[in-house]
């Protein structure tokens, strides 16, 4: 299985780079990581940190992924069921990383990766829902994302999500903590300048959850979300809170169009 | 001549008693704007201290001014760029402008992403450790305003 999810993983990897041999010299250069204004992250990367994401190999997220495969075959829960079971090859989540968080109508708000694996877990395989910020749950939320890595982002805020798309925004642009700043004024104002010795990108959710060097380890969109909060002394919200996932819809939607990089490489 | 009349006292905080500490309890000073344009009397009644103010300027943890301006401090190696550079800014602004843009910005550009250094509301969600507290003292929002007032254009 390793090394199946491995194949499939440089294949998708080689033809990332290569769709984007284009016209302009941005495009030349960042090939797909630069859609119009928006940039991924690793367009603001060091070269070193971008070749660590280029090599699955070098990856130290891939250990999570890895481990994530083998959970898929597994039966776990009351319904003595495995991921495979229903799900078949991991392949068949092809385009889910594109499109989440959804309206989901049974809850009647938003549903991101984590909570649709977690829903699948408690729902049909009678098991226990994996703990937000575990090894298991952002190992398989990563596989599943890794299933779109190249694919273009596609969220959806039509509908039902449109109320929810709002609510995130308004998140985005309220200042907050004791340094009063909003998400905009490092992300959108600032993108592209040292903030003392870091340099602001637009804050692309197109990455997660993604390993990063500070951390030493993997982590959530939720995990960033709360270190920006706290970064200007602020409340965190809780990972998986109906706040943090109407904002990921918001910046997600901001990402339509930058390609899924799971599990990305950053500082 | 406008005068306005901001900030008030912080209320003390409803607290267990044996936990109170001295910067909760401490009252804000009240200050006067003038003209829209500048707090013209220092906070404490006296001049502050420059060499105490470079420190704070420095200091991630308080004033870390360096977070988003370049200034004449060589020995640190990351400067921020989000804000002007503060070189000159000595000859560029009076004490009494530079107060009010230490104090609190938003009353000189409401849409600034300048902190408020001396500020307890009107804040959205602070962390329960900062809450109710500003950032800089009265004492060392004069010394950070001593030490820009010595940044003179050559
Ligand atoms: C008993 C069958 C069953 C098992 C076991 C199961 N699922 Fe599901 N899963 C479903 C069904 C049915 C749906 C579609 C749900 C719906 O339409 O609401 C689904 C949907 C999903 C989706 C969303 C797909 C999309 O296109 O939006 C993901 C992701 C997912 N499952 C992941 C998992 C993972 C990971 C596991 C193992 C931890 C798992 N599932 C185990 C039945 C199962
Ligand atoms: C004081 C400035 C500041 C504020 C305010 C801020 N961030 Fe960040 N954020 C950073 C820094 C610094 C980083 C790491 C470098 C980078 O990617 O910009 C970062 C990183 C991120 C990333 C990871 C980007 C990647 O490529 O991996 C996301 C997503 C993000 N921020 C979202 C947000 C959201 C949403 C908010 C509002 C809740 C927010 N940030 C508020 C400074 C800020
Ligand atoms: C989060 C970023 C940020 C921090 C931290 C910050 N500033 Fe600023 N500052 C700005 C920006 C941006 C401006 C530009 C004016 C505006 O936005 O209205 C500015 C403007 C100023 C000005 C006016 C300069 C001029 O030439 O008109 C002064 C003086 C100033 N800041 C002093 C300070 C001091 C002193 C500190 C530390 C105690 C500090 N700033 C911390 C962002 C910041």
């Amino acid at each position: 299985m390793r090394r199946l999810v491995l194949a499939l993983l440089c294949g998708s990897a080689v033809s990332l780079a290569f769709a984007g041999v284009a016209v302009t010299d941005d495009a030349a250069q960042w090939g797909p990581y630069k859609v119009g204004d928006k940039r991924s992250g690793y367009t603001f990367a060091q070269p070193e940190t971008r070749a660590i994401q280029e090599d699955d190999f070098e990856n130290p997220a891939f250990l999570l992924v890895d481990a994530a495969a083998e959970l898929w075959e597994t039966a776990e829960g009351e319904a003595g069921k495995s991921c495979a079971d229903c799900h078949e090859d991991v392949e068949s989540m092809k385009g889910v990383g594109t499109r989440y968080p959804i309206y989901f109508e049974p809850w009647g708000k938003l549903m991101n990766v984590e909570q649709r694996i977690n829903q699948c877990r408690v729902d049909n395989m009678k098991a226990e829902p994996w703990k937000y910020e575990s090894d298991a749950l952002l190992g398989m939320t990563m596989l599943v994302k890794l299933q779109s890595r190249g694919m273009p982002m596609e969220v959806s805020i039509d509908g039902p999500a449109a109320p929810f798309y709002e609510k995130g925004k308004a998140f985005y642009e309220e200042r907050r903590g004791q340094l009063d700043m909003a998400c905009a004024h490092c992300h959108v104002d600032n993108a592209g300048t040292m903030l003392r010795a870091n340099l602001l990108t637009q804050g692309q959710p197109n990455g997660f959850p993604t390993y990063r060097l500070k951390w030493q380890k993997a982590g959530s969109l939720h995990r960033r979300l709360r270190g920006c909060n706290k970064q200007v002394r602020a409340k965190p919200f809780k990972a998986g809170s109906d706040e943090y996932v109407n904002l990921e819809l918001y910046i997600s939607h901001r990402a339509n169009g930058l390609p899924v990089e799971t599990p990305a490489v950053r500082n | 001549m406008i005068t306005r009349i901001i900030a008030s006292l912080a209320a003390l905080s409803v607290s267990l008693g044996f936990c109170i500490t001295a910067a909760l309890a401490e009252e804000m000073v009240a200050y006067k704007v003038v003209d829209d344009i500048e707090i013209q009397d220092s906070l404490t009644g006296k001049p502050g201290d420059p060499a105490q103010g470079r420190k704070l300027a420095i200091d991630r943890k308080l004033g870390n001014c360096l977070a988003c301006h370049s200034l004449p401090i060589p020995e640190q190696q990351f400067h921020g760029e989000t804000g002007p550079d503060l070189a000159g800014v000595g000859s560029r602004l009076t004490p009494g402008e530079i107060r009010l843009r230490v104090v609190n910005p938003k009353l000189v550009n409401p849409d600034t992403m300048m902190p408020a250094f001396y500020r307890v509301t009107g804040l959205n969600r602070v962390m329960k450790d900062f809450a109710g507290k500003p950032i800089l003292t009265a004492e060392q929002v004069e010394d950070v305003v001593a030490y820009l007032m010595t940044l003179k254009e050559d």
